[in-house]
């Protein structure tokens, strides 16, 4: 089937809008070449998700004058200007797929059956382990409480722990928790842990719950096995929660492949460009009322959503998690602390009003930075090593700082940065996406950044599994726009302080060279897909990730914003002090830098 | 397509609602088909399952697990007092014999022997659901609740904390743009739902507060004073569950804006009358938003011409898009809060001040003057 498919259609089916792209091979290679979108229908009065998407494809014919639909269904072969050869689609609608996960032990069992949600595509409601301090009976009232879509059950490697277990077992048994979806259905549970302790698990919830045994999750300390979870969850969310949402029995059984969650199917996509390249990749998809990160380095996956961080349901929430205080930081002009408080709840409550002032999305873009620096400080701290695993240690590290909290994001070895959602790829100019990303992310050495300019990962994701060579291809040709290489300092020094020197050769032989003082910033015209050579030698004290006072000179390939050079410092400081600019006028000359925003 | 719908508040003098009272569990239905109903009357009850306490029974009592069973003087589902022994050892010398006492009053819920906890359920807590609306009941759902119907002027807020409550309507202020103040509210406002005008501070909703004052509409509130009256920075916008004392609806946002005159019209006729209110708000897949319900007594009953379904939120959010001459309001800045009517609906996108390109529309002001407007920052007003 994969071989002769030459027009696809895509959807993805979102909490407000139902999103369709249309994909053709044109000569030897794919492309994205029409769009259409109609608001969601999951909701009353329609309370059928197929309205949607019906509607959607009714712009995308109008629009590309391809017929698609007789009726209402869809032409399959495609032939000529009619029909398109396959469906896939995606959902994250009703609120996407909610879950609790539970494990004997927070930072072990636990943790790895929250990663296994996570790169499911689920928002995880709570992590319950047998330590995490609290009463059973508090357990047992929260898993009652929620009402997640599915449970998800760990603990103990393959010949280890029985009784705690069976223990979170009994918890969930007693709590008797009912799925969010169809009150008369039995709530799915998945147990991934010790497979000793299976026939036990089983007694305690197979008459309760709608109990699926699969691979444990965790079989030694040293290993995750998250796969065989993973897919389970994916196979219960279309069979359980999906099969209860209004309309999607129908849109089942119009799709050619399963329908996948959205964050699933953006993790597929991020998974296969980094393995492309064989790089390092962080991607960031902030919407309404979630902000996802991705991150895949050294070949390891990592997922995490910040359910309440976003830019128009819960953006008031960014403001209660990172205070007033750091918002106002980011705006290079006055404004009197209850005006933006109101604007903020103004937001909230009116979540599709869009900014119409230049200070309104300015606020929303230093809303936007914190949002982000939130979900990636929460990213960092679950994409950590296994722990519970014993390491040889030379002597040498005896004396250092023991770190088994070692995130695996490093940032030196971050290559490329892709950010998506609506404050990101529809900001008015491209320089302001790139500058929430390099205020929010803080890379450091060289790190290209890019977005996606239309919100495809998804559709793109539940391709690559089934034509992984169309969907790389839309992927890099239509759905990246690559702004542009940063080059950062790793540390940071005296403000004001001559902190580098560097030189520019540009391809046609035209050569730039000049220094900065720490707390710089500089924006150098290097067109999408132009390179350039790139020396850099920084002072004896300070690092471009090379290490401490060495050069650094690398070829690097421009974008639509240009090449960056951030001797800003890292961490950001954002304080001013002795002998320092006022904040206001140090954020002015690095919007003035970007050229960010109109005068 | 920039924005597919122009959401618009719902805003109805009279009409007919049916309410659906459901139970969270399963229970009893105790009113029947036709009764008529007054908004305190309890129409349906169930009892929630209680609080479940464990008790590591091998571990006070310093047995293995497989033993538990033996040790035990209750079986799973026989009923304990607090302090009753649950569990004892038998040893030959009685002296050193150890007792596990149940931590409440309740039943045996389970007894494993793999862990070795045993756990008890409290016993179950009555929940009863009243009508919350004076009306008659048109249809009951065996087990699980009722709908009520009654005829009653229905208006939407935008946002609002607090939950269902009763009380009489009274207007405490003479024009939308009034601020009422705290020397304006005392002992008459007892139990009563007051309107106000364009905003309220902190102080004159603690002196409601200290009145008695059931519920407040108004048109706007600052954010600084409902952190103040909550005592924490309201992150998501799901409210409802919040215990004030007070349910406050705010009909046009945060800030100090008029409410809208045709709000204030119907609220200053229907003056007098018992209002049921709930500032229940959750912004997200499902909108729901706060609701006032008046209903009308039954001398006043005529027949409306509209319906608004079983529903928990009667919304006409999803309504149609607007046309040349609808009056709309515009929802964010610049002229929040102002009120004109569509002048042209331009099909092409326009370059607003933030250099975005977004559908438009030119909108007329009374005073003559007009401006340009992305159309996702307006909504149409209810006719």
């Amino acid at each position: 089937m994969t071989n002769d498919l030459n027009v696809m259609v895509a959807t993805d089916c979102g909490s407000t809008t139902t999103k369709a792209i249309l994909i053709e091979k044109k000569g030897n290679e794919y492309r994205q070449t029409f769009r259409g979108e109609a608001p969601t229908t999951v909701e009353a009065p329609f309370e059928d998700v197929t309205r949607g998407v019906l509607n959607a494809f009714a712009e995308l014919e109008e629009l590309s004058g391809r017929k698609i639909l007789d009726g209402e269904k869809i032409i399959t072969p495609a032939e000529g200007d009619t029909g398109v050869d396959i469906y896939i689609s995606t959902s994250s609608a009703g609120g996407g797929l909610q879950m609790m996960v539970a494990g004997a032990v927070k930072t072990m069992s636990a943790q790895s059956a929250q990663k296994a949600a996570l790169g499911a595509g689920a928002i995880v409601m709570d992590v319950i382990a047998s330590n995490d301090k609290r009463l059973p009976h508090e357990k047992i009232e929260r898993i009652r409480d929620l009402r997640p879509d599915m449970i998800l059950l760990s603990g103990g490697t393959d010949g280890g722990t029985v009784s705690h277990v069976v223990e979170l077992a009994e918890f969930i048994g007693a709590a008797n928790p009912r799925p969010r979806l169809g009150m008369t259905f039995q709530l799915p549970v998945i147990y991934a842990g010790n497979k000793e302790a299976r026939d036990r698990v089983s007694a305690v919830l197979k008459d309760k719950t709608a109990l699926k045994i699969t691979d444990n999750l965790r079989p030694l300390l040293e290993r995750e096995n998250l796969g065989p979870a993973r897919l389970e969850i994916q196979n219960l969310f279309l069979e359980h929660v999906m099969a209860h949402a209004p309309g999607y029995k129908n849109l089942m059984a119009w799709t050619d492949v399963p329908i996948m969650p959205t964050p699933g199917a953006v993790g597929e996509m991020m998974q296969v460009a980094a393995k492309k390249d064989d790089i390092n990749v962080v991607g960031v998809d902030i919407g309404g009322a979630t902000t996802d990160v991705f991150s895949v380095f050294d070949g390891v996956f990592n997922r995490t959503v910040s359910a309440n961080l976003g830019m128009s349901y819960s953006i008031s929430n960014v403001i209660a998690e990172t205070g007033i205080g750091n918002i106002m930081k980011w705006l290079p002009f006055d404004i009197d602390e209850a005006d933006i408080r109101n604007r903020i709840k103004n937001k909230m409550i009116r979540p599709t009003t869009i900014p119409q002032l230049l200070e309104d999305l300015k606020l929303e873009h230093a809303i936007a930075r914190e949002a982000l620096r939130l979900a990636f400080e929460q990213h960092k701290a679950l994409a950590v090593g296994l722990k519970g695993v014993q390491k040889q240690r030379e002597i040498s590290e005896t004396f250092e700082r023991v770190a088994t909290e070692e995130t695996l994001i490093e940032m030196n070895k971050l290559d490329l940065i892709i950010g998506s959602g609506g404050v990101l790829s529809h900001a008015p100019r491209r320089s302001q996406a790139m500058m929430m990303m390099i205020d929010a992310f803080q890379p450091q050495g060289i790190t290209m950044i890019a977005v996606d300019s239309i919100f495809m990962m998804p559709h793109l994701g539940v391709l690559s599994t089934i034509n992984e060579k169309a969907a790389t291809e839309v992927f890099e040709k239509d759905c990246l726009i690559y702004l542009g290489p940063c080059i950062s300092l790793t540390n940071t020094g005296k403000h004001g302080s001559k902190c580098l020197d560097y030189t520019i050769t540009y391809s046609n032989g035209n050569k730039i060279e000049d220094s900065l003082l720490l707390g710089e910033l500089k924006v150098f015209d290097l067109k999408d897909g132009e390179k350039a050579e790139v020396e850099i030698t920084p002072a004896r004290q300070f690092d471009v990730g090379e290490g401490k006072g060495k050069q650094l000179v690398k070829e690097v390939t421009g974008g639509v914003v240009g090449l960056v050079i951030d001797a800003r410092g890292r961490p950001l400081d954002l304080k001013g002090g002795k002998g320092r600019e006022p904040l206001a006028e140090m954020l002015t000359k690095w919007n003035t830098a970007f050229d960010a925003y109109p005068e | 397509m920039t924005h597919a719908y122009t959401p618009g508040l719902r805003l109805s003098e009279k009409i007919q609602i049916r309410k659906s009272r459901n139970l969270p569990l399963p229970g009893d239905v105790i009113v029947k088909k036709d009764d008529i109903v007054k908004s305190g009357d309890i129409v349906a009850r169930t009892n929630l399952p209680g609080k479940v306490h464990s008790v590591n029974v091998v571990n006070r009592l310093a047995i293995l697990p497989a033993d538990l069973r033996k040790n035990m003087l209750k079986k799973e589902g026989e009923s304990v007092k607090k302090d009753e022994p649950i569990a004892e050892t038998s040893p030959f010398i009685k002296m050193f014999k150890s007792i596990c006492l149940s931590p409440i009053t309740g039943n045996i819920e389970s007894i494993s022997d793999i862990t070795g906890q045993v756990l008890l359920r409290e016993p179950p807590k009555p929940v009863q659901i009243s009508a919350y609306i004076d009306g008659k009941v048109v249809r009951t759902v065996e087990k699980e609740g009722v709908v009520i119907e009654t005829y009653a002027t229905f208006i939407q807020g935008i946002f609002g904390i607090g939950g269902e409550t009763t009380g009489e309507l009274q207007i405490v202020v003479d024009s939308t743009d009034v601020i009422v103040k705290p020397e304006d509210l005392n002992e008459t406002h007892k139990g009563k739902i007051i309107v106000c005008g364009s905003i309220i501070y902190y102080g004159a909703i603690k002196k409601a507060l200290e009145v008695g004052v059931k519920g407040i509409v108004v048109g706007g509130i600052r954010d600084k004073d409902i952190n103040e009256l909550l005592g924490y920075d309201l992150g998501v916008a799901i409210t409802g569950s919040e215990d004030i004392n007070i349910t406050l609806i705010i009909t046009e946002g945060f800030g100090q804006i008029r409410m809208a005159q045709k709000t204030f019209d119907i609220l200053k006729h229907r003056e007098g009358s018992m209002a049921s209110i709930n500032g229940a708000t959750q912004i997200r897949a499902g909108v729901v938003r706060p609701e006032i319900i008046i209903p009308y007594k039954k001398d006043e009953t005529e027949k409306a011409s509209e319906t608004i379904g079983e529903g928990e939120s009667p919304t006409n959010e999803e309504s149609g898009g607007i046309a040349v001459g609808d009056p709309i309001r515009i929802i964010r800045n610049p002229h929040f809060g102002k009120i004109g009517k569509v002048k042209a609906l331009p099909s092409e996108l326009r370059t607003i001040e933030t250099e975005a390109k977004a559908r438009v529309l030119e909108v007329e002001f009374s005073d003559g003057q007009t401006t340009v407007i992305p159309r996702a920052n307006v909504e149409a007003i209810e006719t």
